[in-house]
């Protein structure tokens, strides 16, 4: 293979290209954007700010606020008690929702649901995961918790009390997982990059310190 | 600013009704018993949300139910439960 041919690998190179919009209702909501922008309600400069914001958002936001709550007991005690200040208090910008954080103890493990729609908390940890959003997951997961989280691979012993939260209204949910044994000594950096996506949803309990 | 008309540990009633319109309260809660959380701040009540502007408002709640109450059958334990956000005009005191 020579140079050139790398420089032209299509296998990785290749991207999809954008889909025309194919249903009435993707037509619809292209009609409704261009109407609304025209009627001056948002400017085009000012959809494509907020699509850059959530593109920033990611759960290594998540990992940051855990990382400072396991290092810093007040810090911990403000975001459990009011989830929207501590948050901003490390420079995250939130919409006036009201931010719950849930913590995971010996004895409580803790998941999130939106059984109306799939509210999540978008802003500040990016797009929700495909099945977070799929009807199995919002049906089941109040109703038959365990066997759920047993299929995402959560081992709950009988004395560990499994608390659903449904977020059908304001208030957006964060979980606040366990810190590792064997962690003591390392930096907030490497803590914050222990933390997953799923482990923030609660259906992840323990994460690897290895 | 109103004042919460329920407090923390209260035990309340989520009423079982199906308006017509848009509301923000699934069916399997309706009708079901359960225990103040936490008092949430005021927000737009769902049913007039239509209007656009967020008014009125309404006080938000999240209220704690017993999963073994909640399902027929529950497998679990009977620690477990069930948070949810309700709002006041969905609530009603337990005598």
């Amino acid at each position: 293979m020579t140079d050139h041919d790398k420089e032209h690998d299509h296998a990785r190179t290749f991207q999809p290209d954008h889909q025309e919009p194919t249903s009435d209702s993707a037509r619809v909501g292209l009609a409704l954007r261009e109407l609304l922008i025209e009627a001056g309600h948002y400017t085009a400069e000012e959809e494509q700010e907020v699509i850059a914001a959530m593109q920033g958002a990611s759960p290594e936001n998540g990992g940051r606020i855990v990382a400072r709550a396991w290092i810093d007991a007040a810090y911990k005690e403000r975001l459990l008690g009011d989830g929207a200040s501590a948050i901003r208090e490390l420079g995250f910008e939130l919409e006036p929702y009201e931010f719950t954080v849930m913590e995971n103890t010996d004895s409580v493990h803790n998941v999130i649901v939106c059984t109306l729609c799939s509210c999540y908390p978008r802003s500040l940890l990016g797009m929700s995961p495909a099945w977070y959003k799929s009807k199995d997951y919002r049906s089941r997961v109040v109703r038959e918790p365990r066997s759920v989280l047993a299929e995402f691979g959560v081992e709950l012993s009988d004395n560990i009390d499994v608390r659903v939260h449904d977020s059908t209204a304001e208030l957006r949910y964060m979980i606040l997982p366990q810190r590792p044994a064997g962690t003591d000594d390392w930096s907030e950096e490497q803590l914050a990059a222990l933390i997953t996506r799923d482990s923030l949803i609660g259906t992840q309990r323990v994460l690897r310190s290895e | 600013m109103t004042a919460p008309l329920f407090s923390v540990g209260q035990s309340v009633r989520i009423v079982d009704r199906t308006p017509r319109v848009h509301h923000r309260v699934p069916a399997y809660a309706k009708g079901q018993v359960g225990v103040i959380e936490r008092v949430c701040r005021l927000h737009g009540e769902p049913e007039k949300f239509i209007r656009g502007d967020g008014k009125p408002t309404q006080r938000l709640y999240r209220v704690r139910i017993a999963q073994n109450g909640l399902w027929d059958n529950y497998a679990g334990s009977d620690g477990d439960d069930l948070d949810i956000e309700i709002f006041e005009h969905w609530l009603e005191p337990m005598e």
